[in-house]
């Protein structure tokens, strides 16, 4: 449980956030199923995973998605949207899934 | 998920003639908080009048004709549009020249990764075996929800909940400050993994006092079927 409390603090650190966690009943959780999401293999974190993709001027959202899943090989890759259509730079995230 | 969370500019403006930088800074402060906004020509969505909301507006750098402005507003919102209604009000008429993203939800625009990194960590990883860098450049799909509270779950909550029940009292081991009614909360395993999305239907204080009853609405489920044992009674399927 304070690993998971540890991890969640990463995230709201990662948006600058100070969060606190109140526990309400201390948990155990089974080490037989699940996994930390730091301990993912590559191939997990491809399966389900985010890159933070800096897309240049030029190239469309649609094709930037379509060069990201031949490099890494996946057959599924998708983008947070964009609404201006190819105007300049834009960050651009690449979740990849495969379900 | 992405899609519908806030969004931060960088855009160049062109006014069409001059206008003292206090006149200009006095508009753009009219233009913060609600404002209505129909979708321009060229767009992705129905041209209809929509309330969109602009959280910050910052002029960074204004010379001649041109304004540079960090904008940061709620998704959908379009740039272009804003800076033209803008110039519309100031009387002189404005375009758009650059645009640029630099924050999506909980991703900013300096922790983003070039296309070149992303190949040369692919080389390393296919031609030399080496996948550290590439471990590096694919963040696990929890930093999708670092913006948002959280709440943490036991085993049999989280096998419950991928299956698309709702998240009661007895199955909440931790919970973040702040939570207030229908904010949008994140559930996670005590392994820290993403179960679901949830919409609260009650506060902080009253999942810490309460011993029963719904306490997150699930909204969209993330954790694969199974992951964990499921904990409750299948209906008997004989007779």
């Amino acid at each position: 449980m304070e690993e998971a409390i540890r991890f969640l603090t990463e995230l709201d650190r990662f948006v600058g956030v100070e969060r606190r966690y109140l526990v309400k009943k201390e948990g155990f959780t089974d080490p037989n199923y699940g996994k930390t999401p730091t301990a993912r293999t590559l191939e997990e974190l491809l399966k389900y995973g985010i890159v933070n993709l800096d897309k240049p001027p030029g190239p469309t959202s649609h094709e930037v998605v379509a060069w990201v899943k031949k490099i890494l090989g996946i057959p599924k890759a998708g983008h947070g949207g964009t609404l201006e259509p190819s105007q300049g730079g834009d960050t651009l995230r690449y979740p990849v899934s495969c379900r | 998920m992405i899609s519908h969370s806030s969004k931060e500019y960088v855009a160049l403006a062109q006014l069409h003639s001059e206008v003292p930088r206090e006149r200009f800074e006095e508009v753009v402060r009219e233009f913060i908080g609600r404002i209505y906004q129909r979708p321009p020509l060229r767009s992705s969505v129905k041209r209809v009048l929509r309330v969109k909301e602009i959280y910050e507006i910052e002029v960074l750098e204004y010379e001649d004709v041109y304004a540079l402005m960090r904008i940061s507003c709620q998704h959908g919102t379009y740039v272009r549009k804003l800076i033209h209604d803008i110039g519309e009000v100031l009387g002189v008429g404005a375009h758009m020249r650059e645009l640029r993203r630099i924050r999506s939800g909980p991703f900013r625009e300096e922790r983003s990764v070039r296309m070149q990194e992303l190949s040369e960590a692919v080389y390393m990883y296919r031609e030399l075996n080496r996948s550290d860098r590439l471990k590096s450049l694919v963040l696990p799909q929890e930093y999708i929800v670092s913006h948002l509270p959280k709440v943490l779950v036991f085993d049999g909550a989280a096998a419950a909940i991928s299956y698309g029940a709702d998240l009661a009292i007895p199955g909440i081991s931790a919970i973040s400050e702040g939570i207030r009614r229908r904010d949008l909360t994140a559930i996670f395993t005590l392994k820290g993994e993403l179960v679901a999305l949830a919409e609260a239907l009650m506060s902080t204080e009253e999942v810490l006092s309460s011993s029963r009853g719904i306490a997150f609405k699930t909204v969209r489920v993330i954790l694969e079927r199974d992951t964990y044992p499921r904990t409750w009674r299948k209906k008997s399927t004989t007779n």
